[in-house]
């Protein structure tokens, strides 16, 4: 194993968690993510089947990628990965049925999430299908870390679970909590992730985007026009 | 035609896609920067939300929902697994052929709207018109209504966006949070603005 985890491959799949997050930097991703970000479970199981899809995806197209003609690569790459949904949607209604209704379209949209896309046209296309793999692995984990933490607090604020387990009593059951609703509302996601660039940028300040222009004072002397 | 009405009005604000069901983020975020461009893009996921959703719906009642294939005279058939595969395929080819149609017969229209084509088949809210239509089985006039009200609906979210975004411009924003950070918040309030439809009993 030793062999296999040089410093090249721990790289790839580590720099996606937080110095190239794909959702916090590379703005990947996000389309369906957030709307599963109300719970824990919803969002771990999520995680998980984007990871799973991404990884494999990426190294069934980085194997076949000297095959594929550019000019229908789009189609050839999203076939593969619908495919993948298809099994991981089958296997979530077979064994996980109550959480796939939950769910519902999001295991779907999968396929148009850009982080697949994106990591098979930017990286899979060009390496081998172990690196790929890996690449796939790291970003997926990058999604999924955002995931959980935004989860994270939804579900503690907005109904005093986690993981569906009663961390904090709700005044209504004779605790001490009065469960913040808005949590449970889908502006609450924007709000977190917002908050979490946030912090991203402060921690590692060389991700500040580049202002795309800036206001200059009017020198004193151009007034003349009035 | 009351009940149409409704669906309609339900699909743009009610359960807008982009900002109640944070569907097409991506170009969402990453096109609103200025609003001619997103109206462009606005109008180009109407038009093509209006032709795959009831496309789309046209396919799956007639070959893969269940037992749909009975008029060949096959029973027991239940393809809808594979509705996945068949609603992106179909907007892949669809977005395809519009671009070819355009370029052929309305270029000043393709010079407009063509830099975004390829960008809307990966734009979740176009698959996720189409897999909402399956799920809540719409029949075939729900899904023309559905497909132009959740299309407007996209459209009207990334061009108030865009209006946003042309005036932060000029604020004074915390370091971190300039450029995504306070895009996602201001998503987030304008998110907030249109829950308050969402009472409305129609």
């Amino acid at each position: 194993m030793s062999a296999v985890m040089n410093d090249e491959t721990k790289k790839t799949l580590i720099d996606p968690l937080v110095n190239n997050n794909p959702i916090t930097l590379q703005v990947l991703g996000i389309c369906s993510a957030l709307a599963v970000t109300s719970q824990m479970s919803t969002s771990l199981i999520m995680a998980v089947a984007l990871t799973a899809v991404t990884a494999c995806s990426s190294a069934a197209i980085s194997s076949i990628r000297n095959h594929i003609p550019s000019s229908i690569r789009i189609i050839v790459q999203m076939t593969i990965i619908a495919s993948l949904v298809i099994v991981v949607d089958q296997i979530l209604k077979a064994f996980a049925y109550e959480i796939s209704k939950q769910l519902s379209v999001f295991v779907g949209l999968i396929i148009t999430n850009c982080i697949v896309m994106g990591r098979a046209e930017a990286y899979a296309m060009k390496n081998p299908p172990m690196a790929s793999f890996i690449d796939g692995i790291g970003n997926g984990l990058g999604y999924s870390l955002i995931l959980i933490i935004v989860a994270f607090f939804r579900e503690l604020l907005g109904s005093g679970k986690l993981l569906g387990i009663d961390v904090f009593t709700l005044t209504k059951d004779g605790g001490w909590y009065d469960p913040n609703g808005l949590m449970l509302l889908p502006p609450s996601a924007f709000f977190i992730i917002g908050i979490i660039i946030w912090v991203f940028r402060q921690w590692k300040p060389e991700q500040n985007e580049a202002a795309d222009f800036k206001i200059m004072a009017i020198a004193h002397g151009e007034g003349g026009h009035h | 035609m009351e009940a149409y009405i409704s669906l309609f009005i339900k699909a743009v604000f009610i359960e807008n896609l982009a900002l109640a069901f944070f569907l097409g983020m991506c170009t969402f975020l990453a096109v609103s920067k200025k609003i001619s461009t997103a109206i462009g893009l606005g109008i180009a996921v109407m038009v093509v939300q209006t032709i795959t959703v009831p496309v789309n719906n046209i396919i799956y009642h007639t070959l893969l929902k269940e037992d749909a294939l009975s008029w060949m005279g096959i029973t027991g058939v239940d393809l809808s697994f594979l509705a996945l595969l068949s609603c992106i395929g179909m907007i892949a080819a669809l977005v395809q052929m519009l671009e070819m149609i355009l370029d052929k017969f309305f270029p000043a229209l393709y010079h407009a709207l063509g830099v975004f084509l390829p960008l809307i088949t990966v734009n979740c809210a176009i698959l996720g018109g189409s897999l909402f239509m399956i799920e809540r089985d719409y029949d075939f006039t729900q899904s023309v209504v559905y497909g132009i009200g959740s299309g407007f609906g996209w459209a009207l979210a990334i061009t108030v966006m865009a209006g946003v975004r042309e005036k932060l411009k000029y604020s004074d924003i915390p370091k971190g949070l300039e450029g995504l950070g306070i895009t996602f918040i201001s998503a987030g309030l304008m998110s907030l603005g249109f829950m308050a439809f969402s009472g409305i009993q129609l």
